[in-house]
């Protein structure tokens, strides 16, 4: 503990100064300053996009993002965090859309609207290419904006930063949805193995197994063939 | 430059030595015997003073991890006389719980005309059905079935899996690919549609299902998009955890009383069935384990259910999960997929050689992985931690040059914040409490031994026996929180509501005085507590 103590450095949690020991993630300085968090702490594993925040480092104007799980705490940054954002989502029944540039910009005409500054690029966390999948929802290209899209956790800090006031992660979900429904190809073997299940083809094999000693399953178990991993 | 110190990256000096003669090497997968042996001598499960029998309750004398007992024996946060009588909501069917299991469950009881309340203790989504990031099993291709799936689930399980819920769990499967194909899920597929499937530990087909390996999160999110599209059917209340379940007079369930996290304040939500669904309980740190779990996953489902009276079981087996980063610190447990395995990646020890076949169930590649540094062949980081090699550049030597970013773009991020590049050096891993293969007893339909009470996902019991495969957890989450979602709504519509009542807290109370329980605890402890007492 000693050893640590004198790695101590100085950090500024909404204005305030803690001491905190190097090292430590954003999320871990703040608890050991005292805070219990409720807001601004989720997965702890840079997942879910409840600790987006923002910081700034003594001396320099630029500011920073990132995920305060995520993100290792610097001498002197001044930190805040962002675990909400009162960004509009659009209310739709997936099952009545057509995956058209129409619905895109019909249910998110702001859409249109993006200036393509690339603020929101600067703030992503997850270093998504905002910018560039909002040009291809401008161009009514669902399918790159759902690829191009593909990694975001929807923390909010591209809507925060976005100076036409985009809610970008909820236009990429719609695209992403789009897409998986409407445009990706569909499993020919999945759409035959319900049609199996549906016909009872494999009633009799299970409940063959349901009723089975755990000897007698023991010995199918170590009698399984292996398929090869590729 | 490396993220690794200088005498780790010596170690991995041996590592890339090994690498083209292990390429062509296939470690020996053990026998149920072995698997056997090894489980006893040196998984967690087996340490005998960690656990201890519950002293009161309907499971009286079911063993379970220490801080389990503690918190299952707590005291309630309110007392027998709270106000019942004004309730700040009234629903059809009150879901606890926003992960994967809750959300599902408030869409089909939706779907078959119930109103639906969700409570969630953190924002809806924050679960561990997030942080999955491998993969959801289903037997869908034409060398697979159903009935092979089921063996592998029940063998993984050691057997003692509950026969009806696999048979479930299995029978549904391709029907909840379906179903997430049809909200719009985006599955790794070939350009023809076919789905591109790997292999898990334990499973002897290739049926993992996968979005990159942002599975969970990709379930999650669209799962909650579609909750969303649902309001006011759906209504949400995000930070206000059920702190204890309301029964009637007649012994059915009759909702729950919730607290504002924010604020403190608790209220009444009338109900006329209940979906518990809030997760397992790692964040509880069974003998001092990190964790891969959510912040949230404090068992709190297990504390609910048992004080009105649903038995559990099977808690006496946590899973840990083989691969969890061992180094750096910052992300100590964090989870490191078993898709990396899947891949291809072999796991060696300081040397570089093998001395476990990558993928045995979890269980039992853990306790290989403890054995393994206990015999003193584990790299010791400058913290003292102890781990395996990852041997992850492998995997863009077997399948090509740029798998890794395309396959794993969330496990390369999560290495590269700490300037360890994972497709050209390997990750330092150990067990990580990963999974409660245990809880409350569940039934096939989803119900519980208490009328109007329904459960899916982790905080159940009997599904994966006592251990589960990696892929079974989404699967299951869906499975059951479609099926508790039918169900509760079909109740909904017949019940007969009785008075409702918390005489079971008076009967807790003086069964807790009667054994001699003692306890400072008031249970569910809803967070955990990181904070630094000075």
């Amino acid at each position: 503990m000693t050893e640590q103590q004198e790695n101590l450095i100085p950090v500024f949690i909404m204005g305030k100064q803690y001491m905190v020991p190097a090292g430590l993630t954003i999320m871990k300085a703040m608890e050991y300053a005292g805070y219990k968090l409720v807001r601004g702490a989720g997965c702890r594993g840079g997942f879910c996009g409840a600790c987006a925040t923002v910081y700034r480092i003594q001396g320099d104007p630029k500011l920073y993002f990132g995920l305060a799980c995520q993100t290792v705490v610097q001498p002197n940054m001044y930190l805040a965090q962002l675990p909400f954002f009162p960004a509009r989502r659009a209310t739709y029944n997936t099952t009545q859309l057509e995956p058209t540039p129409t619905t895109l910009f019909g249910l998110y005409p702001e859409l249109l609207r993006c200036l393509g500054c690339g603020t929101c690029t600067k703030a992503c966390p997850q270093q998504i290419d905002v910018r560039a999948y909002m040009a291809a929802g401008m161009r009514g290209d669902i399918a790159r904006m759902a690829d191009l899209s593909f990694d975001c956790i929807m923390c909010g800090l591209c809507a925060a930063r976005c100076p036409a006031e985009e809610a970008q992660y909820n236009i990429a979900i719609l695209a992403r949805r789009l897409y998986g429904r409407y445009l990706a190809p569909r499993s020919k073997h999945l759409e035959d193995r319900l049609e199996e299940i549906r016909n009872g083809k494999f009633d009799a094999e299970i409940q063959a197994l349901k009723n089975m000693s755990v000897d007698e399953l023991k010995a199918r178990y170590r009698a399984r063939d292996i398929e090869p991993g590729d | 430059m490396s993220g690794y110190p200088p005498e780790m990256q010596e170690s991995i000096r041996l590592v890339e030595a090994t690498r083209p003669r292990r390429l062509k090497e296939t470690f020996p997968t053990m026998t149920l015997e072995e698997r056997e042996a090894i489980l006893k001598a040196y998984h967690p499960d087996y340490k005998d003073e960690t656990f201890r029998a519950i002293r009161v309750g309907v499971s009286k004398g079911q063993r379970m991890p220490l801080e389990l007992a503690d918190i299952v024996e707590g005291r309630p946060h309110i007392g027998p006389d709270f106000d019942l009588s004004d309730p700040i909501a009234e629903t059809d069917v009150l879901v606890i719980g926003g992960g994967g299991a809750g959300v599902s469950a408030a869409l089909l009881a939706q779907e078959n005309g119930a109103k639906v309340i969700l409570v969630t203790k953190l924002r809806l989504g924050d679960a561990n059905t997030m942080m999955a990031q491998g993969g959801i099993q289903a037997a869908d291709r034409p060398n697979d079935s159903p009935a092979i799936h089921y063996l592998d689930v029940i063998g993984g399980g050691h057997f003692t899996n509950i026969p009806e819920l696999v048979e479930a769990l299995v029978t549904d499967a391709p029907f909840v690919i379906q179903w997430l194909e049809e909200l719009g899920m985006m599955f790794d597929k070939e350009p023809d549609g076919t789905m591109v499937e790997a292999h898990g530990g334990g499973t002897s087909r290739r049926r993992m299902h996968s979005a990159r390996d942002y599975t969970g999160a990709e379930i999650m999110r669209v799962l909650r998009d579609e909750a969303r599209n649902r309001e006011p059917d759906i209504t949400v209340i995000e930070f206000s955890p059920a702190i204890e379940l309301v029964l009637d007079d007649k012994r059915q369930i009759a909702g729950a009383v919730v607290m504002n996290l924010e604020t403190g304040a608790k209220g009444y939500i009338k109900a006329k069935a209940v979906i518990l669904a809030t997760g397992g309980g790692g964040r509880l740190h069974y003998q001092g384990f990190p964790t891969t779990n959510h912040y949230g996953a404090t068992a709190d489902g297990v504390v609910l259910a048992y004080r009105v009276g649903a038995p559990l079981g099977y808690l006496e087996s946590m899973q840990y999960h083989p691969t969890g980063a061992a180094f750096p610190e910052q992300i100590l447990g964090l989870l490191v997929t078993e898709k990396v395995r899947g891949l291809g990646a072999q796991v060696v020890n300081k040397y570089g050689d093998q001395f476990v076949y990558p993928l045995e169930p979890r269980d039992v590649e853990s306790a290989a992985f403890i054995r393994e540094c206990a015999r003193g062949n584990g790299v010791v980081t400058p913290t003292g931690q102890p781990g395996v090699w990852l041997d992850s550049p492998m995997i863009d030597i077997i399948h090509g040059p740029g798998t890794i970013q395309r396959a794993l773009p969330a496990m390369v991020r999560q290495f590269a914040r700490f300037g360890i590049d994972i497709t050209k050096e390997p990750m330092l891993v150990y067990p990580t409490l990963h999974y409660q293969n245990g809880g409350v007893r569940l039934k096939a339909d989803g119900s519980t031994e208490i009328p109007g009470l329904y459960i899916a996902g982790e905080v159940s019991a009997g599904v994966h026996g006592h251990n589960r495969l990696m892929g079974n957890s989404l699967l299951e989450i869906l499975v059951f929180g479609r099926r508790s979602g039918r169900s509760a709504a079909l109740w909904a519509h017949q019940a007969r509501p009785g008075t409702p009542t918390l005489a079971h807290l008076e009967k807790w109370n003086r069964e807790l005085e009667e054994m001699g329980v003692d306890t400072e605890v008031v249970s569910p402890i809803l967070l955990p507590d990181y904070t630094r007492h000075q």
